[in-house]
């Protein structure tokens, strides 16, 4: 199971590689901009509690950007994959597993998110933010990239046009993007949203980023919940794989 | 070799296969002649794992098909009617990675793939993407990916649809030789020429069911061996006769310009269905 989960990972790392100038520059865009109208443009003067607003902010970013890249690496991709080249046939026609299928396209979307959150680390480290880069904080992130990419895998299977892709980013993708605390706290939220927001994964990712990088305390009810999510959505991704056509 | 019994198959609500019951033999070349529409790429991709049956059952080598059963998929190649290269990948690193999901062993797989480049005539492309590639070789090279593995059986949809006449008859040229040498191989069609001129059995199927069943030859001999062609009213007539004697001698009591051929599976086809077999 591993070689054939290392040969789907293979592949997209191939085509990466092929991609990589475009696929570097556009990772760039999201974080740079990001940062320069939140952090810097946005939050240079803003005082949050004892701490500055661009080291509240940066973790809530890194969550987004991961969000993003590990969930259009795998989804976009997939999707055109299966409806519009059909090379995903290459791959059901294959001898290997549903689960080596999907895990080796989920890696695949998890790389692309450690990259572009990556980028995001580097860069506000020029815009002066202090952060805690612990061994939790890179559980925490791989994990939110995992749930997302699985999230972006069930979105390929399930939907069936390129249309319906941007609809599924626009109302899933979109609103997790402004409402999931990356950008202030949830907290903020009167009761019945508030709630609503809290079951959001893209909540518990920034939420448990925050709290490691800023050295905070442990937020284990946020990995515990990003875990449950993590499991659901692959056993979610492999169902959705296997009934494929 | 393959087996299909009772096999049904409905597309929201749509019957697509209707009770489709075939055996292929090992060795031949099977063709499964008939329309767009008619079920022929359902039944292949049933056959290849990539669609379920509504109902019935599809053996190989006596083992019933399913998606997740590794060693029926080892022993099948599948080449798709639609282009599904990885157009961004190299002829070459097609085939590795075609390699690499089948398990053939890396000190062999190198070896193998200079071989199929060369079988298909694309060595001086193999380092080329294959974006760049016309339609032809695109084709040549789907047939080398579905041999990385060596199977025993080869699916073939629509192995030349969209193809120039040159083109198409180099392809029957490595179907043959596939054939040649051990490889059983089922393909689908909807060229009568293809099917005529290939395939050493065929299956006529419209409208999801098999509706006939021989040899080339076997299946003309049940409408006869001549057709007469007669205008009328703006269409054409087609006038079969048992043999050409007999054509020629209802041709002379005519006075229409009458074309005199002899039948084809095309004719089989109008007998069976009352009309042609179209795209």
């Amino acid at each position: 199971m591993l070689y054939d989960t290392y040969t789907v990972f293979w592949r997209e790392m191939v085509l990466l590689r092929k991609k990589f100038k475009s696929f570097f520059a556009g990772s760039m865009v999201s974080p740079l901009l990001y940062l320069l109208s939140f952090g810097w443009g946005l939050g240079r003067n803003i005082q949050l509690d004892s701490t500055s607003y661009l080291d509240f902010v940066v973790p809530g970013i890194v969550a987004l950007s991961a969000m993003n890249a590990s969930y259009s690496g795998t989804g976009t991709s997939l999707n055109v994959s299966r409806l519009y080249y059909k090379t995903l046939e290459e791959f059901l026609v294959a001898p290997i597993s549903v689960v080596s299928l999907v895990l080796g396209n989920v890696f695949s979307g998890c790389f692309r998110g450690l990259f572009s959150a990556g980028l995001i680390i580097i860069f506000s480290c020029f815009f002066g933010a202090n952060l805690c880069l612990g061994g939790w904080f890179f559980v925490s992130l791989l994990l939110t990239c995992f749930v997302f990419a699985t999230l972006g895998l069930v979105a390929a299977m399930v939907v069936s046009s390129h249309e319906g892709m941007s609809r599924f980013g626009t109302f899933v993708i979109l609103p997790m993007t402004f409402l999931c605390g990356t950008f202030f706290k949830v907290e903020s939220y009167p009761g019945a949203i508030a709630w609503f927001v809290k079951m959001l994964p893209l909540t518990h990712a920034s939420i448990s980023l925050r709290a490691l990088a800023m050295n905070a305390e442990f937020p284990l009810v946020s990995l515990l919940v990003m875990t449950a999510y993590a499991l659901i959505l692959f056993i979610l991704g492999v169902w959705v794989t296997y009934r494929v056509e | 070799m393959i087996e299909l019994k009772g096999l049904c198959k409905d597309y929201n609500g749509v019957r697509a296969i209707d009770n489709l019951n075939l055996k292929v033999k090992v060795g031949e070349i099977f063709g499964l002649l008939g329309p767009n529409g008619a079920g022929k790429t359902t039944a292949i991709r049933i056959l290849t794992t990539l669609a379920r049956p509504t109902a019935g059952k599809v053996f190989i080598n006596g083992k019933e098909v399913s998606r997740n059963k590794a060693g029926i998929k080892s022993e099948i190649g599948v080449v798709s009617q639609t282009e599904n290269l990885d157009r961004q990948l190299t002829a070459r690193e097609n085939l590795e990675l075609h390699g690499r999901l089948f398990k053939v062993p890396a000190s062999k797989r190198r070896a193998r793939i200079e071989k199929l480049l060369a079988f298909v005539d694309l060595t001086a492309r193999a380092h080329t993407a294959v974006e760049y590639f016309s339609g032809g070789m695109k084709r040549r090279l789907m047939i080398a990916r579905a041999l990385v593995h060596e199977p025993r059986l080869l699916f073939l949809d629509e192995p030349t649809v969209g193809l120039d006449p040159q083109v198409r008859r180099k392809i029957w040229d490595l179907i043959r030789n596939l054939n040649g040498q051990g490889i059983t191989v089922l393909l689908t069609t909807h060229y009568i020429e293809e099917a005529e001129l290939l395939c050493h059995r065929v299956g006529i199927m419209n409208k999801g069911q098999l509706i006939a069943l021989g040899t080339p030859a076997e299946l003309k001999a049940r409408v006869g061996d001549t057709v007469v062609e007669v205008p009328y009213n703006g269409e054409t007539r087609y006038l079969v006769f048992e043999n050409r004697k007999k054509g020629l001698q209802h041709a002379a009591t005519l006075k229409e310009n009458l074309v005199i051929r002899e039948s084809n599976l095309e004719d089989v086809f109008v007998e069976l269905t009352g009309h042609k077999v179209g795209v």
